[in-house]
């Protein structure tokens, strides 16, 4: 059998690839999918918890699904973002995006 | 060493893999492939954990859809523009904090007596899927967050055509 260690331990450390990820990557779109690494990771740790402490109660599953809604929504509007971007200044990288620097 | 562990070490390798040649590979279509494929790993992880309705809609959701507007993102806007590096100049300072925030978690989780705990026995032959349906549209469930996702959901996608939509000509 599998002690839960083991899932939090594989979600923290996918979560903090992710967060390197979208602190270290010039590329927005690449940023983005830091980001659902991020929600990932976090999905499993709900996941692993409803598993091994709450099996009876659903509300994990709805957690879940509600936050596959919000990544949907985020990677929409992120990537709408970023193509308009990129049609204006015709650069998607993060930090050539200074216009709003004081 | 059961073949669930065994099952469970591979995928978590994988994902862990995947994920780091995500980050580190200049490529965004390659990037975009190593996401799905760490993506992948995690619906696996959800099967190992019985919860295989999530994992299916995991495929549905991020590989079949997510990942699909990831890479069309990145054919629309690659242009000509050669990247000298992947990584901004604070890749350091990201590498550092990200080294730390693993550090700091693996020791939190070492403290924690309950994570030598194992699974329960579940029930297999509840309908995780009609029970989780019913939750969200009780009043009693998760009714007020499922309708603010359906129009968060909306409100994403009118926000998108606008931002992304062409400017008129003389604006």
């Amino acid at each position: 059998m599998i002690p839960l260690s083991w899932y939090l331990v594989l979600a923290a450390l996918l979560f903090c690839i992710g967060l390197y990820g979208v602190l270290a990557r010039k590329n927005a779109v690449a940023i983005l999918m830091g980001v659902e690494l991020m929600l990932n990771a976090v999905n499993i740790n709900l996941v692993a918890f409803w598993r091994y402490f709450t099996p009876d109660l659903i509300a994990a599953h709805a957690f879940v699904v509600i936050v596959f809604a919000i990544a949907a929504a985020e990677v929409a509007v992120g990537l709408a973002l970023v193509i308009s971007i990129y049609r204006r200044r015709k650069t998607v990288a993060a930090d050539e995006i200074n216009l709003m620097k004081w | 060493m059961t073949a669930m562990q065994g099952v469970f070490l591979f995928t978590a390798g994988l994902i862990l893999w995947a994920a780091f040649m995500m980050v580190t590979r200049q490529n965004l279509v390659h990037a975009a492939f190593y996401l799905i494929l760490a993506l992948f790993g995690v619906s696996i992880i959800f099967v190992l954990l019985d919860a295989g309705f999530l994992a299916v809609v995991q495929v549905l959701v991020y590989i079949g859809a997510i990942s699909i507007i990831m890479i069309f993102a990145v054919m629309l806007t690659r242009g000509d523009v050669i990247e000298e590096a992947p990584v901004n100049k604070n890749y350091g300072w990201a590498l550092l904090l990200a080294a730390l925030f693993a550090f700091g978690l693996i020791i939190l989780i070492g403290q924690w007596p309950a994570v030598a705990s194992l699974a329960g026995e579940i029930d297999t032959s509840r309908d995780l899927a009609a029970e989780l349906g019913v939750a969200l549209v009780s009043p009693e469930g998760f009714v007020i967050p499922f309708e603010v996702a359906s129009v968060l959901l909306l409100a994403a996608l009118v926000g998108a055509l606008m931002v992304a939509r062409p400017q008129k000509k003389g604006k």
